[in-house]
């Protein structure tokens, strides 16, 4: 085969803010101040790297606080732990990292609805962060002995007296291979024999505790699984789902799908594919690839899961948090951290419904309600061209599509239009300019990326 | 704090799902059975002369629109037909402590540290039971004569998942493959072909008790709350903002499916709010409903409100306030389940009989089951098997059906309460003496199975 077959493509066209903008909302939450015209100086390559390998981990702006102002408590407080992460996107300085924090999240998806500790549910997060770009062949190992996994598929449940077949299932049909793609039920109840022997204790206070591997526990008899036969243990069960030949291809569709809306073309898909496992199951170079290619910058666009439309938002107004209300705003949206629907995670799909699009207006309005203007002491301009700047600057000038433009500009005019007194042409700039802030937050080009 | 095991946990979250999804099932785990009503086509349905969005389930052939006429016309057709409410308490209640055997020997044995004083509120129908003190309004229910009380209603060999056994209840057979529920197939048989508000889910999924093969059913969304209200803007500037929201979600195009959906779901939202602006979302009560921030007194007041509207509803189901999968500390989450649970079908009750309603509905309170006799080492109960059941009414028998029989001789091996009544009776004789239906139209092998008076 030639050797132009087996590369990825890369994107050769113009890097502008535009780009460079659209490559900060896939790749994390938007720009902040003037960061897509800095990144597109950068250029591409650079551009890529600067995600992929960032400096030192910072924070910018005030630390999150609770609606009285004090710090937050995420691991005991109700809808911390939301707010907790949540700050890291908007104030935090290697925006890929929080991303694909957020991928791990939805990928291995499990609720605290069914562990009960978000003590449990931040360590299992911080495990994500740590192998964020990692190996996937470690990332799931390390999954696979998490305490709020153990809890969530009932891997602690899994003992060679009573096999439980939950997180052996979901190992294969959900994180590495597939539904129905190249393991049969044999192999299910196989597998789940040789994840036996992880056990905990529970204590009074505590909850949960003690997560160990218990060799008495564990099925050492051998097993048969994809055919071969051996004394496997978890490790093995991970290692066999990863080396097994479907993997890669699974691997690669998931993977591609958080950051880009059309399927990749074949020669793509085998490219990244070989990539993956030339590079030993490291994440890194096949997410490199893909924010390169061609089809993240030319393609249509996606619409943004409701933690980055917050983020984003959050970050483009410059709004720190202090506030609670984000968890069940976000929830509202569809997208509660720590929370995802089941096991399988979100869906990508099914963002926008008549009662998740009003709870994005909410969202919205939440960050302009504490920034509104009060008509009885700003005057804002009698212009709708003005106006419409200034709200736009409000949310630090983020492109708008030309019909978008249109919209606005037509929708001020005629709101100019019914102030037909002195008092209305004095209050009612204000009263637009409020309105119009609004609405770009729920305009379509900023719903999408 | 009161933690539910982790099958609790994921049975309902794959519920959830399963009621969200429309688009496919997740991952059920071996042997537990599929909802009953996984699958169904769903559609909304905005009925504007009432002012509520539905989620319209089965009878695909139907156009939207066709429903709207065959809602007036079921209105027109049979207004005073008589009403069956389903009230489900989720996790399985512990019936030993809503209606204690304070006197029984062996009851302080069983439960050392959760055992109530004996000074709580007396069963007028046999002296050795006591109410749970939070649960004073089904007291006065029943001293009104208006609540039949079951003290352990159930099956044998109850299944302790509550997965499983919630399912048995819900489709009306302990069959784990049956994907109708008991109400749902009387529906089938007696129901209308364009009146979706015949069976009418009130927590905005469709409840498995009325899931149908073909009639349509409907599952009430929150019409009152589609308010869009935005931050220092009022007056003609609002309304000018507001009617701009349709237009700007088309604003930059369809090219994609993102942007498609922006515009489709933007327009949809815009036609919504200005439909269901009229109705302002306030529901008149003539009697008064606590105030809680759980929505169960207010899902009962809107029913309440839709049956005095006239509305052509015959089977509703809806969750009661309240976890009742009480496995640690359970004193606190019982007695706030119990208390607002009771209040509110109380004031629901009331609510009927000042709208001159009493004499056409009839509510079952049911739990998939009940708890262990023995309490845990943590202040709470595990699973167990025959349960407490409730029919409330002014035309409810108001007699106990059934016994708790001597402690002694009440449980069984696994240290769980018997059944003296079985669930399936209660339903084919609810079908017989309520609606006038043969149980064996929806109940299989409904012969097997004794009739109760229930109704009077």
């Amino acid at each position: 085969m030639p050797q132009a077959a087996t590369r990825v493509p890369v994107y050769r066209g113009r890097f502008g803010p535009e780009q460079a903008e659209r490559l900060l909302w896939r790749a994390g939450f938007g720009p902040r101040g003037r960061e897509a015209e800095a990144l597109a100086r950068k250029g591409l390559d650079d551009a890529v790297r600067w995600l992929t390998r960032p400096g030192r981990q910072r924070f910018r702006g005030p630390k999150p606080r609770d609606e009285k102002g004090r710090p937050l408590a995420p691991r005991d407080a109700w809808g911390h732990d939301h707010l907790w992460w949540l700050d890291r996107m908007v104030r935090g300085n290697r925006p890929l990292m929080e991303r694909m924090t957020l991928v791990w999240h939805d990928w291995f998806a499990t609720s605290n609805e069914g562990v009960g500790s978000q003590n449990l549910m931040i360590r299992q997060n911080a495990l994500f962060r740590r192998y964020w770009l990692g190996s996937f062949k470690e990332l799931t190992t390390a999954v696979t002995r998490d305490p709020a996994m153990l809890l969530w598929l009932s891997g602690t449940d899994n003992t060679k007296w009573s096999p439980n077949e939950n997180y052996a299932r979901e190992l294969m049909e959900l994180f590495t291979l597939g539904a129905g793609r190249g393991y049969t039920e044999r192999d299910v109840r196989e597998q789940a024999r040789a994840l036996t022997g992880w056990r905990n204790d529970w204590r009074e206070g505590v909850g949960p505790t003690r997560f160990r591997f218990d060799r008495e526990r564990h099925d050492v008899g051998t097993k048969r699984v994809f055919g071969r036969r051996g004394r496997f243990d978890w490790r093995d069960a991970v290692e066999l789902c990863v080396r097994h030949p479907r993997h890669p291809s699974f691997f690669v569709t998931k993977l591609w799908g958080y950051f880009i809306p059309t399927a990749p073309s074949r020669g793509t898909q085998r490219a990244l594919e070989r990539l993956y496992v030339r590079n030993r199951y490291a994440v890194r170079p096949v997410v490199a690839a893909i924010l390169k290619h061609p089809q993240l910058y030319n393609g249509p666009r996606m619409v943004k899961p409701p933690v980055v439309y917050t983020a984003g938002l959050l970050r483009a107004a410059r709004e720190p948090i202090e506030t609670e209300s984000w968890t069940w705003l976000c929830a509202n949206a569809g997208q509660q951290l720590f929370y995802p629907p089941n096991v399988s995670g979100w869906n990508d799909d099914r963002w926008l419904d008549t009662a998740t699009y009003l709870a994005r207006w909410e969202l919205a309005g939440r960050i302009t309600r504490s920034a509104q203007l009060d008509p009885g002491k700003v005057q804002a301009p009698f212009d709708a061209d003005k106006l419409l700047d200034r709200a736009l600057a409000f949310w630090g000038d983020p492109p708008l599509s030309r019909g978008t433009r249109r919209v606005l500009r037509g929708y001020t005019r005629r709101a100019l239009a019914t102030a037909n007194s002195s008092w209305k042409r004095k209050s009612y700039p204000a009263l637009i300019e409020n309105s119009l802030r609004h609405l770009i937050a729920v305009s379509p080009d900023l719903q999408t990326s | 704090m009161a933690r539910c095991c982790d099958e609790f946990s994921r049975s309902s979250l794959l519920r959830r799902a399963v009621a969200e999804a429309g688009s496919g099932l997740p991952a059920v785990e071996p042997g537990m059975p599929i909802p009953a009503g996984t699958g169904l086509d769903r559609r909304e349905l905005l009925l504007r002369s009432a002012g509520l969005a539905l989620a319209v389930y089965g009878a695909g052939s139907l156009s939207l629109p066709g429903f709207e006429d065959g809602i007036l016309e079921a209105a027109h057709a049979a207004p005073a037909q008589p009403v069956l409410v389903s009230v489900f308490l989720d996790g399985g209640v512990d019936s030993l402590s809503m209606l204690a055997p304070v006197a029984d020997p062996d009851y302080r044995r069983l439960r050392p540290r959760l055992a109530m004083p004996d000074s709580a509120l007396v069963f007028s129908e046999d002296a050795r039971l006591r109410w749970h003190p939070e649960a004073a309004a089904f007291r006065t229910l029943h001293l009104e004569g208006k609540l039949t009380v079951l003290p352990t209603v159930g099956y044998t060999n109850a299944d302790q998942s509550h997965f499983t056994s919630r399912h048995y209840w819900e489709v009306g057979a302990t069959n784990p493959g049956l994907r109708t529920g008991w109400l749902g197939r009387y529906l089938d048989r007696a129901g209308s072909a364009s009146n979706p508000l015949q069976g009418l889910s009130l927590d905005g999924e469709l409840a498995p008790p009325l899931a149908t093969r073909k009639a349509p059913v409907a599952a009430l969304r929150g019409a009152g709350n589609y308010r869009f209200w935005s931050p220092g803007v009022w007056g003609e500037v609002e309304r000018e903002m507001l009617k701009t929201l349709g237009p700007l979600g088309g604003a930059a195009g369809r090219r994609g499916k993102a942007l498609a959906s922006v515009a489709g779901i933007a327009k949809q939202a815009q036609t919504l709010r200005q439909q269901l602006a009229p109705f302002g979302g306030k529901i008149a009560s003539p009697v008064p409903y606590p105030t809680h921030r759980s929505s169960f007194p207010q899902r009962l007041a809107g029913l309440a409100a839709m049956l005095g509207a006239g509305l052509p509803l015959r089977c509703v189901a809806l969750r009661a306030y309240g976890m009742y999968d009480t496995h640690d500390d359970q004193a606190e989450p019982l007695a706030q389940g119990l208390k607002l649970t009771g209040e509110s079908l109380l004031a629901f009750q009331r609510d009927l009989e000042a709208r001159g309603l009493a004499d056409r509905v009839l509510t079952l309170v049911w739990s998939e089951f009940g708890r262990r006799g023995q309490e845990n080492g943590s202040r709470g109960t595990d699973h167990g098997a025959a349960g407490i059941g409730m029919v409330m009414g002014a035309r409810a028998r108001g007699q106990m059906i059934g016994e708790l029989p001597p402690l002694r001789s009440a449980l069984d091996r696994q240290g769980n309460l018997k059944a003296t009544v079985d669930f399936r009776s209660v339903y084919s004789s609810l079908l017989e003496q309520w609606f006038d239906f043969d149980g064996a139209g929806a109940i299989p092998n409904a012969r097997a199975f004794g009739r109760l008076q229930l109704v009077k």
